[in-house]
């Protein structure tokens, strides 16, 4: 990775995090900070046209942009979060859930379907960075689970774009369940031969990153995603010492053997299909 | 001399300090009655009642962040002595084969009561030097990676797999993240999901999330009765969500991570009882309890069908998770 000279790459990582495009005709780029006409940047799908920069987005977003004009039929559409537990930190769990839901307009972190991706049936799965940095709790580990039986059962190829920053807290040992139920369904899914394309977009990291996101027989990522196990920053204070650059970044892991291809969002739809050609029943 | 729940290490815990003084009056007048002719049986046997009904006061109201500090209590017994204890003719087996031999994961051959088996063990370490070593419990890529190198050896051979559970988490670190950390815990999810020899797991101390989970998809799951259990450490979610390690006891309590709490939840399936005042009082008894849950699963488990014994573990995990649907 290259970094934009006189920025550090905290800096960086830090811009990143303030998430979806800022309202307004006009927005600046959290990498390059060049000034951008917002419709410029959706047309580019949400890609940065100075920079490249591959601004995160919404699941409704990413299944519109990857599946055929009107081909993706959403599932499971009504399943919602439960506060199992009780929990309340700064705030309640349960009215945490009821403000994510009306700031995102759905009720979880998944939005799950069919469609069509160049004309190749596939289930799909897309990860919602705008609801709870797109932690897996109950709801995201079931709909992605359905998911994959959905694949199973209609013999179609399975594509999860995971975006999400691990398991979600609040619904602890609930939560950390769901990467083996996750992982157990894939098993499944292996053993009938089925074909599984695991899209990493930034960020992928804890729990996602550490169960079905890292299953992929094939897996893509984005450009400069941040992929790992722990945060960077609970790197940095174990170890106490400077990251490299591009540390867990896409093209970092590209080079260390976890991930198969980096792909620019442009190309996703292409690589897709082509894999499904070679690999897809 | 020493009680049966007397804890004679050095380390204290805060809230057992109202024991420490009867603790020291014992111990004054059990060396007074080495050198006098004077008989205190019976006042020494007053003040261990004393101790014992406090002792049990204290622990039947222990909140979840003292048993956070019990899980970590350094005279409770690691997965080593869990071996020492139980296992007979312990053979260590070492390395993942791919790139070294991470000392916080022991696995090897072994007996426990009548059954030959795989034990699959995090290792925190008993001094300085072997707690650096082991990265105080954390381990590896390459630590999850022996771990299922020696399953599929287990699984070929037809030996069950025992596993001891007891990290705070994998290792977050820069050679952990470039060899592969994530990939490591999920594969090893994946193909223990699958592996065709029964599996049994135990939380002994700490079980920190997928570092915890990475060895723990079994037929059955049981903690320690002082064990915790959780997606993250009491203080990671403390900085995170109070923005605050202070707040470490508030998020114990938050993350309902004791066994009685997992248990409630269906996320562990037994709950193992230690001896009054933790397993660090009587290692031996705690660790005969988790020999005793260990023997009697595996026994169970032996009369499944393969096919069955899979079935069922994919199912156990399948139906966990708590939401609504309209
Ligand atoms: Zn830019």
């Amino acid at each position: 990775m290259t970094q934009t000279p006189g920025r550090s790459w905290q800096d960086i990582t830090d811009a990143g995090k303030r998430g979806d495009v800022p309202e307004g005709l006009w927005m600046r780029c959290p990498r390059c900070e060049a000034m951008v006409y917002r419709k410029n940047v959706e047309q580019n799908l949400h890609v940065c046209p100075e920079c490249d920069h591959h601004y995160r987005i919404g699941a409704d977003v990413r299944a519109r942009q990857l599946c055929d004009p009107e081909s993706f039929e959403p599932q499971w559409s009504g399943m919602a979060p439960v506060d199992a537990l009780g929990f309340v930190d700064a705030k309640p769990y349960k009215q945490r859930l009821v403000e994510e839901r009306e700031k995102c307009g759905q009720p979880d972190a998944v939005v799950c379907g069919k469609g069509f991706i160049k004309g190749r049936g596939v289930v799909l799965a897309c990860m919602d960075p705008q609801f709870m940095m797109g932690s897996m709790g109950s709801v995201v580990g079931e709909k992605v689970t359905r998911s994959i039986e959905l694949a199973m059962d209609t013999d179609r190829p399975l594509v999860v774009v995971s975006c999400s920053g691990g398991a979600r807290m609040q619904e602890s040992t609930l939560s950390l369940m769901q990467m083996a139920k996750t992982a157990a369904t894939l098993a499944k899914l292996d053993q009938v031969g089925g074909l599984f394309i695991s899209v990493l977009s930034d960020p992928t990291t804890g729990g996602v990153s550490a169960s079905f996101a890292m299953l992929g027989d094939v897996i893509l990522a984005e450009p400069k995603a941040l992929i790992g196990f722990a945060g960077p920053r609970v790197i940095a204070n174990t170890v106490r010492q400077e990251l490299p650059d591009g540390f867990q970044r896409s093209e970092h892991l590209l080079e260390k053997g976890f991930i198969d291809r980096v792909v620019h969002r442009r190309d996703l739809r292409s690589e897709i299909s082509r894999i499904i050609d070679y690999a897809g029943k | 001399m020493t009680t049966a729940n007397t804890y004679t290490g050095t380390y204290e815990l805060e809230f057992e300090r109202p024991l420490l003084q009867l603790e020291r009056q014992i111990a004054e007048l059990e060396s007074h009655s080495r050198d006098s002719e004077v008989d205190i049986t019976a006042d020494v046997r007053k003040l261990k009642q004393s101790h014992t009904a406090m002792l049990k006061k204290i622990y039947a109201k222990l909140g979840a962040w003292n048993t956070v500090k019990v899980a970590r209590h350094p005279g409770r017994p690691q997965a080593i002595d869990h071996i020492r204890v139980m296992a007979k003719d312990f053979c260590e087996l070492h390395g993942d084969r791919h790139y070294g031999d991470d000392p916080a994961m022991i696995t090897g051959f072994a007996r426990v009561g009548s059954h030959k088996c795989l034990i699959v063990a995090h290792n925190k370490g008993k001094d300085t030097r072997e707690r650096i070593a082991c990265h105080f419990g954390c381990a590896h890529p390459e630590g999850y990676r022996k771990a299922l190198q020696k399953m599929k050896l287990a699984e070929k051979y037809g030996l069950p797999v025992v596993t001891l559970i007891d990290t705070p988490g994998a290792y977050p670190g820069i050679g952990a993240e470039e060899r592969g950390q994530a990939q490591a815990i999920a594969a090893n999810m994946f193909e223990m999901s699958r592996l065709r020899v029964p599996i049994v797991s135990v939380v002994i101390g700490e079980g920190g999330s997928g570092g915890a989970l990475g060895i723990a998809v079994a037929d059955r799951v049981a903690m320690m009765q002082y064990a915790w259990y959780s997606v993250i450490s009491p203080e990671g979610c403390a900085a995170i969500l109070w923005k605050t390690g202070e707040a470490a006891e508030k998020a114990a309590e938050a993350l309902k991570l004791t066994a009685a709490d997992n248990m409630k939840l269906s996320t562990v399936d037994e709950a193992i009882p230690e001896p009054l005042g933790g397993a660090h009082r009587d290692p031996d008894a705690a660790i005969a309890n988790v020999e005793k849950w260990i023997s009697q699963s595996l026994r169970e488990l032996k009369r499944f069908k393969v096919d069955n014994l899979v079935n069922k573990r994919f199912e156990r995990f399948r139906r966990i998770g708590s939401y609504e649907e309209k």
